[in-house]
């Protein structure tokens, strides 16, 4: 079988440089890749491009390579947890191009299905649909949203085998998979890591053709944004 | 004049039987809560859950389970988990039968503002947009006026457009009104003790009053 075990974070990044473009799953910290992250503060790398849905929070997340200001464009769907953000923001240090969630996931997933654009009714008689071309379908106006490019996609999974396949658990699948599909080069961290055949083909998420590195993560702290509850 | 939860329990009783529902954050959320009991309704949050459940006890919390609101959440019995691209999948596709939000902004023809005040508040519109752009009904849940005292139901939003044409219902601690396709707020409902001439002076877009206007019941 195919082996894209790598040893860590360290590794799996270890080619990512200045100025790339990467995608980042995780729906505000819900799935998020705390490895590699982590292992992209260590580094320093800066001038980054981040496609992910939010931007973390001040501490944690994506909200630690903006606090090193190691990122100069987000492309994003909501960022309100992040007063950093706003701040780099509001002053212009940092570049942030705001779309429609629906958009964000399919922007990837035409990636990962190898279109090269979708159309989406989201943004029509918006500010986002300023400059884009438009057309009309049963009529119904419909944006044209080009597939994403990113250098790399990093995405967190909670199983995964070292063939690559991937499976996910509750609502940290979110953006995961589809960015997994999108990447040129993906990188999978996951929870545990199995030998090939462990994992039931049929409860598998993203098969392995689209992962070119896994690793078995650790010290995760999947800390909760909000947490509720009921008494 | 209602308060939060009252415009959330008014609003609950526009959910149809056996329908599939989106809940913005704020007072949306808390419809939940005002279900009468003879009505079957699936949640779903556009993070990636179909059969959302109330907040789990402190031993249930768990990190990988949230919604659209990144609050910790449950899941019911008959529930099921999807991606981000298959979520708005299904509501582009008018999969989801009603989708209730919160707005800074209305305008007599069904335009709504909600997520972006020029050089001060830069969160980013989530799932509005699609949300808006598809939903077969879309009700909205707001206050009628804004902090200083300015209608939020206009002739025209001043603020970006999250969607256009879209509003079908909207229920304030003031009134219901429907945004009627030719345009203009048709009062439906008072809240109790509260007149029409104080709904009037509260409403910048056209409003239209028809006949007697009755107060709102509640169970």
């Amino acid at each position: 079988m195919i082996n894209k075990k790598v040893a860590n974070a360290e590794e799996a990044i270890s080619d990512i440089k200045d100025g790339d473009t990467l995608m980042l799953g995780g729906f505000g910290l819900c799935g998020i890749p705390e490895n590699c992250i982590a292992a992209l503060v260590k580094k320093g790398i800066k001038n980054l491009t981040c496609i992910s849905n939010n931007a973390g929070v001040d501490d944690f997340g994506i909200g630690l390579m903006l606090q090193q200001k190691q990122v100069k464009k987000m492309v994003s769907s909501y960022v309100g947890e992040n007063a950093e953000f706003e701040r780099q923001l509001l002053s212009g240090e940092l570049d942030v191009e705001l779309i429609p969630q629906g958009t964000l996931a399919f922007r990837c997933m035409a990636a990962g299905y190898g279109m090269p654009a979708i159309f989406t009714p989201a943004g029509i008689g918006t500010e986002v649909a300023i400059g884009k071309e438009i057309r009309n379908f049963n009529g119904k106006d419909y944006l044209l949203e080009k597939a994403f490019e990113a250098n790399f996609a990093i995405v967190k999974a909670w199983k995964g085998d070292t063939a690559g396949n991937l499976i996910f658990k509750a609502t940290s699948r979110n953006f995961n998979t589809v960015m997994a599909m999108a990447g040129k080069i993906t990188i999978a961290e996951v929870e545990e890591l199995v030998a090939p055949g462990e994992l039931d083909p049929n409860q598998i998420h993203v098969p392995g053709v689209y992962i070119h590195r896994i690793f078995q993560g650790s010290d995760y702290e999947k800390r909760i944004e909000k947490k509720t509850v009921s008494k | 004049m209602l308060d939060k939860e009252a415009i959330a329990k008014r609003i609950a009783k526009e959910i149809q039987h056996n329908s599939y529902v989106n809940l913005g954050i704020g007072i949306p959320t808390l419809v939940a809560n005002y279900i009468p009991k003879n009505i079957a309704v699936c949640f779903q949050s556009e993070n990636g859950l179909l059969g959302m459940g109330p907040f789990p006890t402190e031993a249930e919390v768990d990190a990988d389970l949230i919604n659209a609101g990144k609050q910790t959440i449950t899941m019911l019995p008959g529930a099921a988990l999807f991606d981000s691209a298959m979520s708005f999948g299904m509501i582009h596709a008018q999969k989801i039968d009603l989708t209730i939000l919160g707005a800074m902004e209305v305008s007599e023809n069904g335009d709504i503002a909600n997520w972006k005040i020029p050089g001060k508040m830069v969160k980013g519109m989530g799932g509005a947009m699609d949300l808006v752009a598809s939903a077969k009904n879309i009700i909205v849940a707001m206050q009628h006026v804004n902090k200083d005292g300015e209608s939020k139901l206009l002739p025209n939003c001043t603020l970006p457009l999250t969607g256009i044409r879209c509003v079908k219902k909207i229920v304030t601690e003031l009134a219901v009104l429907a945004v009627l396709p030719k345009g203009g707020f048709k009062l439906l409902e008072r809240a109790p003790g509260v007149s029409v001439e104080t709904i009037k002076k509260a409403t910048l877009g056209k409003l239209i009053i028809e006949g007697e206007i009755p107060e709102m019941v509640f169970d």
